[in-house]
């Protein structure tokens, strides 16, 4: 969808999915490295397939004015930098809008080019702090946590490259760029959902609650999410409503069939049921058998069963689990692209399938050649 | 709103969404200009109208919910009976007048309202149509319902989450809705560009599993490669340490950490042990890692006895990595946020003044904007109607009649 659009890719890792976003809907991408930059590792392989690497040292007057001389013909250019460094000056929009006036410049920083913490520096840790992402992840009253592959760079790059398309829009009328200023702090927020607005609209304020649901029971009730498994562990909620009505019978049902007992769930008509109303005693005594039942089947059986009986609930899953799902497989989604080396690398697809076909991923690391297309693995 | 036209003005949305993953797409889309419209029906409103707190004065009611309201502002609120032959009809006509359909129902759904791509795009060849569901459109578990709080575990993301050998932890809400809905909304702006320059619509099927997946991309390529399976480890990573929260005065945290030698030397000066730099304990990452419970006892013992902020500002300066833990409530005094007006307070009928989230990123020439208030159930029916689709007032009394509007 974006044939024909070159991008610049000056980014580190906070920006990198920004390009590979582009490059996925076909965007002509060139990844701008330092001679020394390490491409290596799996980060930099996984959101960088697909675009095209150059090498230039932008320390030197030499490589600057061959950034310049892209710059010149190019649509967009994202970069990642600290306010206020000699890069800023770099990618300065004013700087590069004298060259090119058609340039969109998105600058993606830890806090926006504007403001008091402007020149601050921050890595995912900080930047999942600052969202207040941390502050809902962790048991109660224990040390908040981030995720342990970082996120703040998601969320950073995919709002970069809408703030990319957007300016492009308003260019198509105006034939001007203009400056797409990104703050990864801000961007992290959208991962809260709609925590923010309890402090404004009725004066609490969520925090994190370890492995449990809380604030859905009158009486204080908390409710498991993560349940131990034979190989890991299952996300199961006991709902109420239509959908978790539903999913009680069938998991009821279930272990009937399976001769687990049901102690507390014999008793009980879900038709009636309301988790609102729930004291923590009645939970905890209906919650002892399906813990009890969870104990002794496997992940894939969990996923299998719920699907079939059409019940809420997944297990939480590995990259191994992941790489063996066979949704993902039928959908295509695993590309396999030849690397630089010659071998073969399985990669995340484009995240969208259009008019029925998902963009194939192009081999581009191997210099100015561009590679055979993708092999689509099914 | 800004003076010159906003990035996205001209353009023309409608939602046949509800809860998170259609809604928020529709939302970034009207911050920058594009007129959307969000349709419901009084029969079956949003749910996020009525099954998530918070409510204004604690009452659930159907125009007072601030878990709507945060991912609706700026659009305008219709009622369709969908259902009914005529709403149907009028739903069509709709789309024919938009650029943009965004809907997250079950596959199949929307199809068997009439309201399919092949049938809209046949009455508009430049339609661009987003689909967004659990697994996608197609493929062996297409059916399954879900919420996105569980399919957050299924992504792998929940069990990368807690403390090395603990239970996976929950994150917050429906967390994987919105890496899907931020990268539906790339899609569909470059669908616009394509049409733009081919004058060809798209339709566009987004996966919420396979949208967050590409936040793990990095650990997925590496099981392929090697066969690591990447576990949760708290606060900990391979190649900085110290890494992690430490405990401040009055229940605050600070999160910090070092990323090299100097670094270290800056955090070991700025909380009074100058001498760690030269101790050959310290000197290295992996004598830090080796050596974290004492680094971490004396961290601990200097954050204990400041505030975050204060503790943050003085490493910063000394050219620290370090933040303070905002909580829901910081968010709202955060000096950042507030220099870049990232909370923008707009006048609600039910709810009053409150505090809507503007963009994450600001555009130079064509600044986003919270234009107005979320709308409540139907309140723009008149105007959209009357002006959009330009129905007389015969003929918008007739579809009245006809139960159209729900």
């Amino acid at each position: 969808m974006l044939k024909g659009i070159l991008v610049l890719d000056c980014t580190g890792r906070p920006g990198w999915l920004a390009g590979r976003l582009l490059a996925d809907l076909s965007a002509e991408v060139t990844k701008i490295e330092n001679p020394d930059a390490e491409i290596h590792t799996s980060d930099w392989r996984a959101y960088n397939v697909n675009k095209r690497l150059t090498r230039l040292d932008l320390g030197s007057s030499a490589g600057q004015r061959e950034l310049d001389r892209l710059a010149a013909s190019a649509d967009m250019l994202l970069a990642t930098f600290t306010p206020g460094t000699r890069e800023a000056v770099l990618f300065q929009h004013g700087r590069l809008s004298a060259i090119n006036p058609r340039l969109i410049v998105v600058a993606i920083t830890p806090f926006g080019l504007t403001g008091p913490k402007a020149d601050w520096i921050a890595s995912d840790l900080e930047l999942m702090a600052a969202s207040g992402a941390m502050s809902l992840a962790g048991e109660p009253g224990g040390t908040p946590l981030r995720v342990s592959a970082p996120q703040s760079h998601g969320w950073a790059g995919a709002q970069a490259a809408i703030g990319a398309l957007a300016a492009l829009a308003a260019r198509s009328r105006t034939g001007r760029g203009q400056c797409v200023d990104v703050s990864a702090q801000a961007a992290t927020l959208v991962a809260l959902a709609h925590a923010p607005t309890f402090v404004d609209v009725d004066g609490t304020t969520p925090t994190r609650a370890g492995a449990f649901m809380t604030g859905r029971s009158v009486e204080g009730a908390r409710f498991r999410v993560f349940w131990p498994c034979r190989d890991g562990f299952v996300n199961f909620i006991l709902y109420g409503g239509v959908a978790g009505r539903r999913t009680n019978t069938q998991l009821a049902g279930w272990m009937r069939e399976c001769g687990a007992p049901l102690g507390a769930l014999a008793q009980i008509d879900f038709a009636e049921w309301d988790p609102t109303l729930a004291t923590q005693g009645q939970v905890d005594a209906l919650e002892a058998p399906i813990a009890a039942f969870f104990s002794s089947i496997t992940k894939r059986q969990f996923l299998e069963e719920t699907h079939r009986r059409e019940m809420l609930g997944y297990p939480v899953s590995t990259v191994a689990d992941i790489a063996g799902d066979p949704q993902l497989s039928a959908r295509g989604f695993w590309q396999d692209v030849a690397a630089a080396n010659g071998e073969v690398e399985r990669h995340c697809g484009c995240f969208a399938i259009v008019d029925g076909e998902r963009p194939p991923l192009v081999s581009r690391n191997d210099a100015q050649v561009e590679a055979p297309r993708a092999a689509q693995v099914t | 709103m800004s003076a010159s036209p906003q990035a996205l003005a001209g353009i023309g949305v409608v939602e046949f969404g509800s809860y998170a993953a259609g809604p928020h797409i529709g939302k970034m889309l009207a911050n920058f200009g594009a007129t959307v419209i969000h349709v419901e029906s009084f029969a079956r409103p949003d749910g996020f109208r009525m099954q998530y707190p918070p409510y204004k004065d604690r009452k659930p009611g159907i125009n007072g919910g601030g878990c709507f309201a945060y991912f609706n502002d700026s659009k305008l609120g219709i009622t369709l009976d969908l259902k009914n032959r005529e709403g149907r009809a009028l739903a069509r006509r709709l789309c024919r007048w938009g650029d943009i359909v965004i809907e997250n129902m079950r596959p199949g759904v929307i199809d068997r309202l009439g309201l399919g791509f092949d049938t809209l795009k046949a009455d508009h060849p430049g339609l661009i149509m987003l689909s967004t569901c659990n697994m996608g459109q197609t493929g062996p578990r297409a059916d399954t319902p879900g919420f996105g709080s569980q399919l957050t575990a299924l992504a792998g993301i929940c069990g990368l989450t807690g403390e090395r050998g603990g239970p996976p932890t929950v994150l917050y809400g429906p967390y994987i809705d919105f890496i899907a809905s931020t990268l539906g909304a790339v899609a569909v702006l470059a669908a616009l560009e394509q049409r733009r320059r081919t004058g060809t619509g798209a339709y566009i099927d987004i996966s919420q599993y396979e949208a967050g997946l590409l936040f793990l991309a990095g650990p997925l390529l590496e099981y392929h490669l090697t066969g690591r399976i990447a576990e949760r480890v708290g606060n900990d990573d391979p190649d900085a340490a110290p890494h992690g929260a430490y405990r401040c005065e009055s229940d605050g945290w600070i999160a910090l950490s070092c990323w090299s030698d100097e670094e270290f030397a800056a955090l070991a000066a700025a909380i009074g042990r100058p001498e760690w730099s030269r101790d050959a304990r310290f000197n290295t990452l992996a004598g830090r890692k080796g050596a974290a419970a004492a680094i971490d006892e004396r961290i601990c013992a200097w954050t204990r006895e400041r505030g975050a902020a204060a503790a943050a500002a003085i490493l910063q300066r000394a050219g620290v990595h370090a933040h303070p833990v905002n909580t829901m409530a910081d968010l709202f005094t955060d000096p950042q946020l507030i220099a870049r007006r990232h909370w923008r307070r707009r006048r609600h009928p039910v709810i009053g003044d409150h505090a809507y989230c503007g963009p994450a990123f600001q555009l130079s020439e064509t600044p986003g904007e919270v234009s107005a208030a979320a709308p409540l159930l139907g309140a723009d029916n008149d105007k959209v109607f009357r002006q959009c689709l330009g129905l007389s007032e015969p003929e918008y009394a007739a579809m009245r009649e006809a139960g159209a509007f729900g």
